[in-house]
C-alpha cells in the first residue's frame, strides 16, 4: 500500500507526519518503507539517520546526434515543444536542461541521425533506518542536483523502485503542481497535513481540488492546531473529510525535532494522537 | 532604479509569506511598494495583503493532445509511444489531460491523423491594488506543470506596473524548494533574502539554497526565524551563513501570537514581540539593497538575463 504525505502549503510537518507514522508502524513489527520524494529539499534522512547500503546516479534521457547523417531537415526542432533543440545549417545543437525527455525528435528524424544518452539529474538512495522501536524501517530518498531544473522526472524514477509488499509513506513536495500529481495519481491514499491558518486553509482547499481530480481517497492531519481559527476544521467537516489527528503545538516536539529525533519516539502523546491513522493504514494494507 | 528583493527558504512554511507582507508595510510607510507572489503553486501572498483586483488575465502555456474517435483505429501506437503515461486504450484511445505533457508524440506516431492539440490555460494572474501598493498575484491551474513560465509572467507584469507607477522596489514572495519555479524567481534579483527556521531541516535545505544562489550569481542574506527555538541550530545556521559570504540581517523570536494574528487577518508586526526585530532586520535589508545594486550589471542587461530557463 503506497500512502502519500502531502500537503498545499510548506513547512506544515509533513516530515514530521510521515517520520513519526513509520516509527509508530515499525514498532507495531509493520513492514514499512519511508519514501523521500521531496528531491528538491529531501529531510527525512536528518530524522532517521538510515545506514544506507546502495546509492546510484539517476538519469533520464536526452538526445544527442550521431555520425554524419544529419541533413539539417530541422524536424527535431519544429516538433521540440520544450525550444530544446537549435537546428543549424550545418549541425544540431540540444540543450538538455530544457528537455521534457518524450523521445520525439528521434521519431521526428528521418535520418536516424538522433539517439538519446543519459544525463544525470540527481542520486537515488536506499537502507535501513534502525530505531529504538522494534521493526527496521525500509528507507528510499532521492535529491535533486542543484542547478537542475525539473524535479518530476527523478521523482518518477524514485517512485519506481519501490518494490514492497508493506506499506510505504510517500514524503512528498509542497504545492499542487506536476511534481506533485506524479507522486498521488500512483497512491492509494493521500494524507493531508495541515495548519489552521487562513495561508494553510487556502493551500488545502487546493490539494483537496487536486486529490479529488485524480480520484484519490483523502484524509486530513492538522499541525499546531492550537495556533489558529476553527475555519479549516469546518472546511474538513464541509468537504466530508475524515480527520486523522490535530497535533497541538508543544515546545517539547519543536525542540525534539531540532535535535534530529523522531518526534514520535520522543512524544508518548503523539504516538497515541497518530495511532488511529496508523492503525488505518494496517487495516487498509492487511499486513 | 528599480531594484528587485525576492524572498524564498529552500523548505516550505519557514514564515516567507508574513515576514515579506511584513517589510512591504514598512516600506509603503515612506513610499508605496511593488509586491509579486512567485509562488503560483501555492498563492498566499493575496490572503495578507487585502484589496480589490483590478486586472485579471487567462496565462496561456503548452497544449493537450485530443483524439478524434471518428478517425482513431484503437491501433495503440500512441500509448505505447507516450512516455508521460498519458494515453489508456480502452474502447478508443483516451487521453488523460492531467498528465499530457503536450510534446506532440501521439500525433507524430497516429497513423490515421486521429490527434489534434487544443491550448492550454495554465492559471490566471492578477493585478491587486493594496494599501502599500499594487500586487501582481497568480493562481496555477490545478495540475499543472509549474515550469517557471507563470513566475516569468509575474515578474514581468511586477516591472511594468512598478514603471508605471514609478515605484522603485518590487519585493518578491518566493516558492520553496530549489528546481524551475524558484530559478524563474531568483534570476536578475540585487538580493535574495534566505528565511530560516533553526532546525536540521533548515540548516541542510539553507546550504542547497545557498549553492543555487551562488550559481545564479545572486547575492544573498539570511533572516533567521523563530531563532529561540534552538540556539544550536540558530549558531549553525549562521556559520553556513558567513561561510557563503550571506549576510545574517536579523532573528526573529518565536511567538504563539503570530500564527494567531494571522488567523485573525493582523500581520506579525501586530505582535510586539517579533516586530522590533522585524524593523531592525529591514533596515539592514535596505542598506544592502543599496549597496548591492553599485556592483551590479546595468538595469537592462539584469532584464535580459532575468529570463528564465524556457523549459
Amino acid at each position: 500500500m503506497k500512502v502519500a504525505i502531502a500537503s498545499g502549503k510548506g513547512g506544515t510537518g509533513k516530515t514530521l507526519v510521515s517520520t513519526s507514522l513509520a516509527w509508530l508502524l515499525a514498532r507495531d513489527e509493520r513492514r514499512v518503507a519511508y519514501v523521500d520524494a521531496d528531491v528538491e529539499e529531501p529531510n527525512g534522512h536528518l530524522f532517521l539517520h538510515p545506514d544506507l547500503c546502495d546509492r546510484q546516479r539517476y538519469a533520464r534521457p536526452v538526445p544527442d546526434l550521431v555520425g554524419e547523417t544529419c541533413s539539417g531537415c530541422g524536424e527535431c526542432q519544429r516538433f521540440c515543444q520544450s525550444n530544446a533543440i537549435l537546428a543549424l545549417p550545418d549541425r544540431v545543437m540540444v540543450f538538455p536542461e530544457l528537455c521534457s525527455s518524450c523521445g520525439g525528435c528521434l521519431l521526428a528524424c528521418n535520418e536516424s541521425a538522433l539517439t538519446e544518452r543519459p544525463r544525470e539529474i540527481g542520486t537515488v538512495e536506499s537502507g535501513t533506518a534502525w530505531t529504538e522501536s522494534r521493526g527496521p524501517i525500509r528507507f528510499l530518498a532521492a535529491t535533486l542536483d542543484v542547478g537542475e531544473a525539473r524535479a518530476t522526472p527523478l521523482i518518477r524514477g524514485v517512485l519506481e523502485r519501490i518494490e514492497w509488499p508493506g506499506i510505504a509513506l510517500i514524503d512528498a513536495p509542497p504545492g499542487t503542481s506536476c511534481s506533485v500529481m506524479e507522486i498521488v495519481r500512483k497512491v492509494d491514499l493521500v494524507v493531508l497535513v495541515t495548519e489552521p491558518t487562513p495561508l494553510g486553509l487556502h493551500d488545502l482547499t487546493l490539494a483537496v481540488e487536486m486529490t479529488r481530480a485524480l480520484g484519490k481517497p483523502v484524509t486530513a492531519v492538522i499541525n499546531r492546531s492550537d495556533l489558529g481559527d476553527d475555519r479549516t476544521r469546518q472546511y474538513l467537516l464541509s468537504q466530508q473529510i475524515e480527520l486523522a489527528a490535530e497535533i497541538p503545538f508543544r515546545p517539547e516536539l519543536a525542540a525534539a525535532y531540532a535535535r534530529g529525533e523522531i518526534a514520535a519516539a520522543a512524544s508518548p502523546e503523539l504516538q497515541s494522537l497518530l495511532m488511529p491513522l496508523g492503525r488505518r493504514l494496517i487495516a487498509e494494507a492487511s499486513c | 532604479m528599480l531594484k528587485q528583493l525576492v524572498v524564498i527558504s529552500g523548505k516550505g512554511g519557514t514564515g516567507k509569506t508574513s515576514i515579506l507582507a511584513s517589510f512591504a508595510q514598512l516600506s509603503a510607510s515612506t513610499s508605496p511598494v511593488t509586491t509579486a507572489d512567485c509562488d503560483v503553486d501555492a498563492a498566499n501572498l493575496a490572503l495578507l495583503l487585502p484589496g480589490p483586483d483590478v486586472r485579471a488575465e487567462p496565462f496561456w502555456s503548452g497544449r493537450r493532445a485530443r483524439i478524434d474517435i471518428d478517425h482513431c483505429t484503437v491501433c495503440g501506437e500512441c500509448a505505447s509511444q507516450c512516455r508521460a503515461d498519458a494515453i489508456h486504450i480502452e474502447d478508443v484511445a483516451v487521453v488523460d489531460p492531467l498528465a499530457c505533457e503536450g510534446c506532440g508524440v501521439c500525433a507524430l506516431v497516429c497513423r490515421a491523423w486521429a490527434v489534434s492539440f487544443v491550448d492550454n490555460q495554465a492559471g490566471v494572474w492578477m493585478e491587486r491594488r493594496t494599501a502599500y501598493g499594487p500586487l501582481i498575484h497568480a493562481a496555477l491551474g490545478v495540475a499543472q506543470d509549474n515550469s517557471g513560465k507563470l513566475v516569468a509572467q509575474v515578474r514581468q507584469e511586477a516591472r511594468d506596473v512598478a514603471r508605471r507607477d514609478g515605484i522603485d522596489l518590487i519585493l518578491l514572495d518566493g516558492p520553496p524548494g530549489i528546481a524551475c519555479p524558484v530559478h524563474a524567481s531568483v534570476t536578475g534579483c540585487d538580493l535574495a533574502l534566505v528565511v530560516v527556521e533553526p532546525t536540521p531541516s533548515g540548516e541542510h535545505d539553507l546550504v542547497r539554497v545557498l549553492e543555487l544562489l551562488a550559481h545564479f550569481g545572486v547575492p544573498a542574506a539570511v533572516l533567521v526565524n523563530k531563532h529561540d527555538l534552538s540556539p544550536e541550530f540558530t549558531a549553525r545556521i549562521e556559520a553556513v551563513a558567513r561561510r557563503a559570504d550571506a549576510h545574517v540581517v536579523g532573528e526573529i523570536p518565536f511567538s504563539p501570537e503570530a500564527p494567531r494574528a494571522l488567523a485573525r487577518g493582523a500581520l506579525p508586526l501586530a505582535v510586539d514581540a517579533v516586530a522590533t526585530p522585524l524593523i531592525e532586520a529591514w533596515e539592514r535589508i535596505i542598506t544592502l539593497l543599496s549597496c548591492e545594486v553599485e556592483s551590479g550589471l546595468p538595469e537592462e542587461s539584469r532584464e535580459s538575463s532575468a529570463t528564465p530557463p524556457a523549459s
